[in-house]
């Protein structure tokens, strides 16, 4: 989970409007681990009892490995079924996909479904957190053939699409294109990281240059390098592209319903205090357990 | 104590200080400190050091930036609009409650007279919203989200357009597909695609060419389908109704002498000829200029061609007679009857001709 700890103050200091966001509780700890600086989270002084609440909201999800229940959305089983091991030709392998691929038969890269099944967990989890502390997904894909589908699956997550023409300073340069206080994405989804022309997506060199998390799906001819949380899997057939936008879509509306199960709890509890929030953790650790 | 005197130049930011009045010196530099005047009264406090940043800026940024007009600004606009409607209405005696646009245009030319030939420069008033062009407003809440799922291509109103379109045209081809059939499409005839600045202003947004002609070939795609009412009407959004030329000229009805042969009557005029041609229904083909006949009035061949053409075109060759009377002009130009615009452009000083120009010598 290292790469996940190191990139959510970045949420948290990124300079986001809302106030709840500034502050710092899990922050300080996790910055302690790391050397290089990064600008502290500005302090606001707030009411007591608002801030105790929010940080038990956003610091519940992080007690448990598993909180949103990722597991039970697939198996090794429904990735098989979804043709999400077959890769290219042999010929098309990239090198650094090398370690994923299982092998090769008929001179066509198979990719190791066990492997998919972990990164594919890490993922989804990742996913559901972002969701959960309210941040902006953009899916991303220059696939034409599935332009329609992500874009309908960002629409009824409520979340953002961009399967068009990558215009050339759009996340580096947004401030101009967009207006001065624009807030630029806190995840990246590629569902396809290769261009039209089969190079890499320039989204993913931008979005390591903006410090933005990436999950992206590649396949045996992509590169995986700049890209947080890689998924190996196959990109091309329709049945696994559906398979990946219903899991996405799944993940999303599932962290955004916790999230307002959550609120709607502690602020239930507010006015009673702390016995209120005590059984509230026990009911939500009861309820992940038993949905597992 | 004097209020600090604050400079206007653009870039220069400077902290606020209490109750010292100071001297600005506006030079260029990055750094300066500014003298303070140290016989300030006996009450002024702590003499500080006051640091200016001076940040040059190369590019040109206009003063209000790119046109952007706030909501407030724009109901104000509208509140003078009516009022001032309402007294124009009282300046000419007219009922305020029912001064409409055209009643507004009058009055303006009648008050204002002007004898410039843009219309465009002429004095208007018209209601804000034809004024000032349409404006977007801001595209995200307070939390920073944006409203629109496309928002970060860029283009949000066109790409979202086209997914619409795309979907429909899906939906279409799923039910059309065990028997594609295809009905007529008569409400075609008269209308025309929007053009891209047509495009452009409905959707607020700036297009390129291949944005626009990608769009139209969806459509055209979508006609080729058989659709329902409801794709009916969003096609119909984006046709403009174009007015057929052939139904502008007025044809006028035949008139009948005395012996029941209907005939016709018309007029033409090329530089400074002037014809009226009267065509009779039966005939043999004959055809008399002021009294002789066309074959002895227009020796040349080309003359009599171009006289012989509209039959023609009808194969109507020998089947009508005319009569025609002509005066003014020179041989060819009273061969015509549709009127030619061209005249004899004059010429100018320091040229040959009306174009040539004089040989160039390089030196």
């Amino acid at each position: 989970m290292a790469p996940f700890a190191s990139v959510l103050p970045r949420l948290l200091c990124a300079g986001v409007r809302p106030s709840f966001l500034h502050k710092a509780a899990p922050g300080p700890a996790l910055q302690s681990r790391r050397t290089l600086g990064r600008a502290p989270a500005p302090e606001v002084s707030e009411p007591e009892d608002r801030d105790d609440l929010q940080s038990k909201l956003l610091e519940l999800p992080l007690q448990q490995p598993d909180f949103f229940n990722i597991k039970e959305l697939f198996s090794m089983k429904t990735l098989f079924d979804a043709r999400v091991h077959l890769g290219h030709k042999a010929g098309c392998r990239h090198r650094f996909m090398e370690p994923y691929i299982f092998g090769c038969r008929l001179d066509q890269d198979i990719i190791d479904l066990e492997q998919t099944v972990r990164h594919l967990q890490l993922a989804l989890n990742f996913t559901a957190h972002v969701a959960y502390r309210k941040g902006i997904i953009l899916f991303v894909s220059r696939n034409r053939q599935f332009t329609h589908l992500i874009e309908n699956t960002a629409r009824d997550c409520g979340e953002y699409a961009h399967t068009r023409y990558f215009k050339g300073g759009l996340l580096t340069n947004a401030p101009l294109l967009f207006g001065p206080t624009v807030r630029l994405p806190d995840l990246i989804i590629f569902l396809h990281t290769l261009n039209n022309v089969f190079e890499p997506h320039v989204a993913v060199r931008d979005a390591a240059k903006m410090n933005i998390p990436t999950v992206g799906i590649v396949d045996t001819n992509c590169n995986p390098c700049l890209i947080t949380y890689p998924v190996p899997g196959n990109d091309d057939s329709p049945p696994a592209v559906h398979l990946f936008c219903r899991l996405f879509q799944i993940t999303i509306n599932r962290a955004k319903e916790k999230r307002r199960q959550m609120e709607a709890l502690y602020r239930l509890q507010g006015p009673q205090g702390a016995e209120g929030s005590g059984t509230g953790d026990t009911s939500s650790r009861a309820d992940s357990s038993c949905s597992s | 104590m004097a209020a600090p005197c604050v400079s206007c130049c653009r870039g220069l930011s400077y902290r606020l200080f209490l109750g010292l009045r100071v001297n600005f010196a506006q030079t260029q530099g990055y750094w300066q400190t500014l003298p303070v005047d140290a016989q300030t009264a006996p009450e002024s406090q702590i003499l500080r050091l006051i640091h200016t940043t001076v940040v040059t800026t190369k590019k040109n940024v206009s003063a209000s930036g790119r046109d952007s007009y706030t909501e407030d600004f724009i109901k104000k606009q509208i509140e003078e609009f009516n009022i001032g409607k309402r007294h124009l209405a009282n300046m000419m005696g007219e009922d305020p409650e029912t001064f409409t646009q055209e009643d507004i245009d009058r009055a303006i030319a009648y008050l204002f007279p002007s004898g410039l030939f843009e219309k465009r420069a002429r004095p208007i008033m018209k209601h804000p919203e034809q004024i000032f062009p349409k404006q977007r407003a801001i595209q995200w809440g307070e939390d920073g989200r944006p409203f629109h799922f496309l928002f970060y291509t860029g283009k949000q109103s066109y790409y979202s357009l086209m997914h619409d379109t795309y979907g429909k045209l899906l939906q279409l081809e799923k039910h059309n597909d065990p028997f594609p059939q295809k009905t007529e499409s008569m409400n075609l005839i008269g209308s025309r695609w929007l053009i891209k600045e047509e495009l452009e202003e409905m959707l607020v947004e700036k297009l390129s060419d291949q944005d626009y002609m990608q769009f139209i070939r969806l459509l055209e795609k979508l006609l080729t389908l058989q659709y329902g009412p409801a794709e009916e009407e969003f096609i119909q959004r984006f046709r403009r109704s174009v007015t057929i030329q052939s139904q502008k000229q007025l044809i006028e009805p035949l008139q009948y002498d005395e012996q029941g042969m209907a005939f016709s009557t018309s007029e033409g005029r090329r530089k400074s000829a002037r014809a009226e041609a009267v065509v009779y229904e039966r005939g043999s083909g004959k055809i008399r200029v002021n009294g002789i006949d066309y074959l002895q009035y227009f020796p040349i061949t080309q003359d009599r061609e171009q006289l012989m053409f509209p039959f023609h075109y009808l194969d109507r060759l020998g089947k009508h007679d005319v009569i025609c009377t002509v005066s003014g002009g020179g041989r060819s130009a009273q061969g015509l009857l549709t009127s030619d615009p061209r005249v004899r452009e004059r010429k100018k000083p320091g040229q040959e001709g009306a174009r040539r120009k004089f040989t160039w010598k390089k030196r």
